[in-house]
C-alpha cells in the first residue's frame, strides 16, 4: 500500500497519458499522465480554473457537450479506449458514472431518478427487479432510510443533502466500475458534507473514485492519492498523504498552506 | 383650433419647467441627508403640476360638448330624439363651413361663441390649474419632504392604473356581448342556438320574400370552428414541436440563429395573404388531386383552410416551445447523459416533461389563434355551413360568420346582428374553459425543475 508502483500493485483501472484539451484555441489542460488505481479514491485538487473539472470530465466524455471543445493524448479504462471517436460514448458513461457540482435529481420522483439509468439500459426488467434495484442502490447510497417512505415525492422536495446522496445512488444504480465526483460537497453544508464524505469511504471498496474537490481538508480525509493541477499542468501526484505533509514540489506546499489559490 | 390643444402644450412646458425649478430648490436647501434624490423632488414638482391640470382639460373636454348642445337645443324645446340631433347636427355642419339649408343660422352663431368661449376657459383654468399645482408643490418642497416614497407612490399608482385598463376593457366587452346575447335570445330560443343543427341566417328585409325565416341553429357553425382548428393543430403541433426539439436541442448555435427568426416570420405575414395562398393555389390544385385520385374535393375546402392555418400557427408553439426547452437547466441534461442516456432519449424523458407546461402554453396560444382567424376560412374554406366531418366538403367557422352577419345593411337590432353576438360570447366562453382546462392540467402533470 505504501510503495506505490512496485510490482505487486494492480493495473490502474484508467490511464492518460498526454493528455490535453483545448476549448477552441484555448488549451485548458497540457500534457496530463495519470494512472488512477482501482478501488481507491482519487482526488483532484487545485485553484479555480486550473483544470481539475475539465480532466475529470474527459473520463467519460462529457466535454462532448461543449462545442468546440477537443481533446488530444491517449485515455484507457481497463486498457480499453476511451478518447477515441470510434467509442460507443452511452455504453462509456454507463461503466464511468459521474455525480455533479450541484445536486440535479431529476423532477421526478425518487423512484423514477433510481430508476432512470436501469430502465434505459433494460438493467432490471421485471417490476420486482427493478424494485430491487432501486431499493439497494438507495440503501447503498446511505438514503434508504430517509425516503423509503416518500419514495413516490419529487426528488426535487429533499433537502440538498439528500439530493446528492440520491444522485449518487442513481449513478451507481446501472452498477458502473468508476464515479466521477465534480465538487458533490460544495453546494452543501458542513453536516451533508460530512455524511456524504463517509459514503465516498464506503464506496470506495466496490468503486473506483475520482474526486475533485476545492477542500483540501476533505482530499485529505477522503483520498488515497491526490493529483495537483495548476494552470492546466499536473503538478504532482502521490499519495494523499505525502502530499499533505512532505510535497516534492515548492508550489504544492504553497497551495496546500494557503498561500495562493 | 389652435386653442383646444394649447392647454396640453402649456401643461408640457410647465412640467419641464417644474422639474428643474423643484430640483433647484431643493439643491439650494441646506444638505443633509435628504429623503429622495434631488431628482425626485423635481418630480414630484413636476406631478403636482401636470396632473391636477391634465384632469382638469379631460373633464372639461369630456363634457363641454352635452353643455354646449344642451345650451344650444334649449332654444329648440319642442324638438327631442332624432329630431333633436338631426338639427344639431347641421347646426354643427354649417358651423363647420359646410353649407346646409333651413339652419337657423341664429344657432350657428351661438354655437360657434359657446365653442370658442368654452376653449378660451378651458385654456384659463387648465393654465390656472397648473400654476396653482405648480405654487403648491413648490411650498411643500423642502427637506423634510418625502419626496422619494410621494414619486413611488404616484408611480405604483401609474401602473395600477395601467393594468386595470385592460381588465376593465375585457369586462366591458364581455358586458357588451352579455347584454346584445340576452336580447338576441328573447327572440330565438337558447334552445335552438345550442342544439339547432341549421344555420341560415337570413332575415327579410321584406315580408313577402322568399325564404324570411332565418335558422339559428349554432352547431355546424362551431363544429365547422372545430373541425378547421383540429386541421391545424395536427399541422402545428408535430411540426412546430419538432422544429422546436431540433432547433433547442441539435441544431448548431448559428443554424438556430437563422431558422428561428424565418421560422417566426410566418408568424408576421399578414394572413389576408396566407388566404389567397389557400384559395388561389393551395385549394384548386388539391381539387384537382382529388379529381386524379377520384375523391370529391370541394375548391373551398375545411382541408385547405387548415392546412394553410397550420403552417401560419406553426411559429406559435415552435418559437414558445424552443424558449421553454432551451431554459431547462444544462444540469438535467448533464444528469441524463452522465447515465449513458442518448440524446434522444434525454429530449423524451427529461427535457420534454419539464417543458410540458411551456409547451401547453404555446398549443394554447396556437389553438386561440387557430378558433379566431376569419381571413383565411373566408377565402379558403367559404360560407356554407355544413355540418360534416369531412374535411373535403366547404364548412364555415364562428368568426366567420361573426364578420359576414355584422357586414351588411341590417339594422342593428335585428336577430341577424344579435346572433354574431350569442356566437361572440360563446367563443369566448369555450376558448375561456379550454385555457382553464389547460392550466389545470399543466399544473397536475408538469414536472417542475425549480
Amino acid at each position: 500500500m505504501v510503495n506505490a508502483g512496485t510490482a505487486s500493485s494492480p493495473q490502474p483501472k484508467l490511464v492518460a497519458r498526454e493528455v490535453s484539451v483545448f476549448y477552441g484555441e484555448k488549451q485548458a489542460v497540457f500534457d496530463v499522465d495519470l494512472d488512477i488505481m482501482p478501488r481507491e479514491v482519487t482526488a483532484f485538487i487545485g485553484p479555480s480554473g486550473c483544470g481539475k473539472s475539465t480532466l475529470l470530465r474527459c473520463f467519460n466524455r462529457m466535454n462532448d457537450l461543449i462545442e468546440n471543445c477537443r481533446i488530444t493524448g491517449s485515455m484507457l479504462l481497463d486498457g480499453g479506449d476511451i478518447a477515441g471517436s470510434d467509442v460507443d460514448v452511452v455504453q462509456l458513461r454507463t461503466r464511468i458514472g459521474m455525480v455533479f457540482q450541484k445536486p440535479n435529481p431529476f423532477p421526478k420522483s425518487v423512484y423514477d431518478n433510481v430508476a432512470y439509468g436501469p430502465r434505459l439500459h433494460g438493467v432490471a426488467p421485471t417490476r420486482s427487479e427493478l424494485d430491487e434495484l432501486v431499493e439497494t442502490s438507495l440503501r447503498r447510497a446511505g438514503i434508504w432510510d430517509e425516503v423509503k417512505d416518500r419514495i413516490d415525492q419529487p426528488g426535487t422536495s429533499l433537502s440538498g443533502g439528500q439530493q446528492q446522496r440520491l444522485c449518487i445512488a442513481r449513478a451507481i444504480a446501472i452498477r458502473p466500475d468508476v464515479l466521477l465526483m465534480d465538487e458533490p460537497c460544495s453546494a452543501l453544508d458542513p453536516i451533508a458534507t460530512a455524511t456524504i464524505e463517509e459514503l465516498i469511504d464506503e464506496l470506495k471498496s466496490e468503486y473506483t473514485i475520482i474526486i475533485v474537490t476545492h477542500n483540501m481538508q476533505q482530499a485529505a480525509r477522503v483520498s488515497q492519492r491526490t493529483a495537483f493541477l495548476n494552470l492546466g499542468r499536473l503538478i504532482e501526484f502521490d499519495e494523499t498523504q505525502k502530499i499533505f505533509t512532505n510535497p516534492s514540489e515548492p508550489s504544492t506546499q504553497d497551495y496546500i498552506t494557503g498561500r495562493f489559490g | 383650433m389652435l386653442l383646444s390643444y394649447l392647454p396640453l402644450l402649456i401643461i408640457a412646458l410647465f412640467g419641464v419647467g417644474a422639474f428643474y425649478a423643484s430640483r433647484a430648490r431643493i439643491s439650494a436647501a441646506p444638505q443633509r441627508a435628504l429623503p429622495g434624490l434631488p431628482g425626485h423632488y423635481g418630480w414630484y414638482g413636476t406631478l403636482w403640476t401636470v396632473v391636477p391640470a391634465a384632469l382638469v382639460y379631460a373633464v372639461w373636454t369630456i363634457i363641454d360638448d352635452q353643455v354646449i348642445r344642451n345650451i344650444v337645443l334649449s332654444d329648440f324645446p319642442e324638438l327631442s330624439g332624432a329630431a333633436a340631433t338631426l338639427l344639431y347636427v347641421s347646426i354643427e355642419n354649417a358651423a363647420a363651413g359646410v353649407m346646409t339649408d333651413d339652419v337657423p343660422m341664429a344657432s350657428v352663431e351661438l354655437l360657434l361663441n359657446l365653442e370658442n368661449l368654452s376653449a378660451a376657459a378651458r385654456f384659463a383654468l387648465v393654465t390656472a390649474v397648473s400654476v396653482l399645482g405648480f405654487f403648491w408643490g413648490w411650498r411643500r418642497i423642502r427637506p423634510e419632504l418625502t419626496a422619494r416614497d410621494r414619486v413611488e407612490t404616484a408611480l405604483l399608482v401609474a401602473l395600477f392604473i395601467a393594468s386595470i385598463i385592460a381588465i376593465l376593457t375585457t369586462v366591458g366587452i364581455v358586458l357588451s356581448l352579455v347584454v346584445e346575447t340576452f336580447r338576441f335570445f328573447q327572440l330565438v330560443s337558447p334552445f335552438e342556438f345550442f342544439f339547432g343543427l341549421e344555420w341560415s341566417p337570413q332575415i327579410a328585409l321584406r315580408d313577402d320574400q322568399v325564404a324570411a325565416s332565418g335558422a339559428f341553429g349554432a352547431v355546424p357553425v362551431f363544429a365547422g370552428t372545430l373541425l378547421i382548428t383540429v386541421i391545424a393543430m395536427l399541422v402545428a403541433g408535430p411540426i412546430g414541436l419538432m422544429s422546436a426539439i431540433y432547433l433547442a436541442e441539435y441544431a448548431h448555435p448559428r443554424v438556430r440563429a437563422v431558422i428561428k427568426p424565418l421560422l417566426e416570420i410566418l408568424a408576421g405575414i399578414p394572413t389576408v395573404v396566407y388566404g389567397f395562398f389557400a384559395a388561389l393555389v393551395l385549394a384548386p390544385s388539391m381539387r384537382n388531386l382529388g379529381v386524379d385520385l377520384g375523391l370529391t374535393i370541394s375548391s373551398e375546402s375545411a382541408l385547405a383552410a387548415g392546412l394553410i392555418m397550420g403552417i401560419m400557427i406553426i411559429p406559435f408553439v415552435s418559437s414558445l416551445s424552443d424558449d421553454i426547452m432551451t431554459a431547462v437547466p444544462m444540469s438535467l441534461r448533464e444528469g441524463s447523459y452522465g447515465l449513458g442516456a442518448t440524446a434522444s432519449e434525454t429530449i423524451k424523458r427529461v427535457i420534454l416533461p419539464a417543458a410540458t407546461p411551456g409547451i401547453v402554453g404555446g398549443f394554447m396560444l396556437a389553438i386561440s389563434r387557430a378558433i379566431g382567424e376569419t381571413m383565411i376560412v373566408v377565402m379558403a374554406a367559404g360560407l356554407a355551413a355544413n355540418l360534416t366531418a369531412n374535411p373535403f366538403e366547404a364548412v364555415t367557422t364562428v368568426t366567420v360568420q361573426i364578420a359576414t352577419l355584422l357586414v351588411g345593411d341590417h339594422e342593428f337590432d335585428s336577430e341577424k346582428t344579435m346572433a354574431a353576438f350569442a356566437l361572440g360570447l360563446t367563443l369566448f366562453f369555450v376558448t375561456l374553459a379550454l385555457n382553464v382546462v389547460a392550466l389545470r392540467v399543466v399544473q397536475k402533470y408538469s414536472e417542475r425543475y425549480e
